[in-house]
């Protein structure tokens, strides 16, 4: 399967790509150009870093071609920042718009005795009939680094407590983002990979 | 619940495994990637190569023996030796790695953090710490010192203040050795570990001196530690990172299990 992997030069993607090719994947990297975007079969966004360098994909045009390719039903995954710009944006970086096709807003966990960034591994309370989660059990964890994080909703897919409790992965349609980092979250990880490109598309 | 985290850390020489007593006597302990892949097998949560040759020549092979562990490893991965630049870190990443660790190089030059930070976001930038308590001072461990070389060249820093300065310029994780404790497995220095963890609002990896479960289970609690590095512990069998873990989980620390 073919999977188009979007770089908008925060962070480095080699660990992304090096989990979708373990699994088959023929993947494919785009920074810019439309053209691998609208004859996307499947794209990841992946994401280590700030919100605001999600300015890039408005730059280059690239939010307009990923809304189209969405709304033609292509599978997509957001991870980490990748997830959160799926949202209306994020006070990480206030001005820089998100794709808002979830309407919330990310926001910085709150103040208290933890840490921030939240870096470790936590578990995941997966709601019922997630696909992209299919599989995970309850006690299976994942590997999280982050500062900022998406609130609960009807969209949420599971929730994981940190301070608060946050979606740490959120599902609707052909549209889904994880906060964690699948491709450094040993074989749950690669088990929620596998999930997302075996996944045929909406039923509808 | 967010669960501590147990790191096999690999001490690479010349692209092999070695292990020794305070960096000396190496002895040659196996090929990295195979190592790294056999501790995320038997349940470490993150994996650290440090490259103690770190010598210009070096440089190749350390690319290449990071690329070679990458490939087939999904957990966290950081490497440290010889990062100088930014450059030299945007290397290592495209090599595999999910984190650099940069120690004597960001002391010279406190800027390399705020550079990689800003290039690839401080989740990627650990800054670790050579520390030494100073038995001279009135408060050895807020007068603990900053050593580079080793642990044989003072730096000229207190610990504390440096972990500080390296928080404020973007890393994202300290990972604190003591060169007192380093090889002895009589244990982590706790005291001064809980120190740096207070002072900072960073997680904190305790390396340095580890040799039974008891110590973890000390660092975790009374050290305040975030996570913690064992090398010689988990090297010829003594004992792997699911028999730690599951010997913690009994002793009530949350660990990732089953892994």
């Amino acid at each position: 399967m073919r999977v188009t992997v979007i770089d908008y030069k925060a962070g480095n993607l080699t660990s992304v790509l090096k989990a979708l090719r373990h699994l088959g994947a023929e993947a494919e990297v785009t920074d810019g150009d439309l053209a691998p975007v609208e004859a996307a079969e499947r794209m990841v966004l992946p994401g280590v870093g700030h919100f605001a360098a999600t300015q890039r994909l408005d730059a280059t045009g690239l939010t307009p071609a990923i809304r189209a390719a969405i709304a033609r039903g292509v599978p997509f995954l957001g991870i980490c920042v990748g997830m959160q710009w799926l949202y209306a944006g994020s006070s990480e970086a206030p001005s820089q718009p998100g794709l808002a096709h979830f309407p919330e807003h990310c926001t910085r966990f709150s103040e208290s005795r933890e840490k921030v960034p939240h870096v470790g591994w936590n578990s995941l309370e997966v709601r019922l009939g997630s696909r992209l989660l299919a599989g995970v059990e309850p006690g299976e964890f994942v590997y999280f680094t982050h500062s900022y994080k998406a609130p609960v909703t009807s969209d949420t897919a599971a929730i994981t407590q940190y301070i608060e409790p946050f979606a740490s992965a959120v599902e609707r349609g052909n549209v889904m983002g994880v906060q964690f980092h699948p491709e450094k979250s040993g074989a749950t990880g690669l088990k929620i990979l596998g999930n997302f490109l075996s996944w045929e598309g909406a039923s509808c | 619940m967010l669960t501590k985290r147990i790191i096999a850390c690999l001490d690479v020489h010349g692209g092999r495994v070695v292990k020794g007593v305070q960096f000396v006597d190496l002895i040659d302990a196996g090929d990295p990637a195979t190592q790294a892949a056999r501790h995320a097998r038997e349940g470490a949560d993150e994996i650290v190569l440090l490259d103690i040759t770190a010598t210009h020549e070096g440089r190749a092979t350390l690319l290449d023996t990071v690329r070679r562990t990458a490939r087939e490893l999904f957990v966290p991965f950081a490497v440290g030796g010889g990062i100088r630049s930014a450059d030299d870190a945007a290397q290592v990443f495209d090599a595999g790695a999910d984190k650099v660790s940069v120690n004597s190089a960001a002391l010279a030059n406190p800027m390399l953090i705020d550079a990689i930070g800003r290039s690839f976001g401080a989740q990627a930038v650990v800054v670790a710490i050579d520390a030494r308590r100073d038995p001279q001072a009135a408060d050895p461990i807020r007068d603990a010192q900053v050593f580079v070389q080793g642990g044989r060249k003072p730096a000229g820093r207190r610990v504390v203040e440096w972990a500080r300065e390296a928080e404020a310029r973007g890393a994202g994780e300290i990972l604190l050795t003591s060169m007192d404790s380093d090889g002895m497995r009589t244990g982590f220095d706790c005291e001064l570990t809980a120190a740096v963890s207070e002072a900072v609002g960073i997680p904190v990896i305790a390396s340095g001196g580890a040799g039974t479960v008891g110590h973890f289970t000390d660092v975790f609690g009374r050290g305040k530690a975030d996570a913690a590095l064992a090398a010689s512990i988990f090297h010829f069998g003594i004992s792997s990172a699911r028999a730690l873990k599951e010997e913690l989980a009994k002793a009530g620390v949350s660990v990732r299990l089953p892994c």
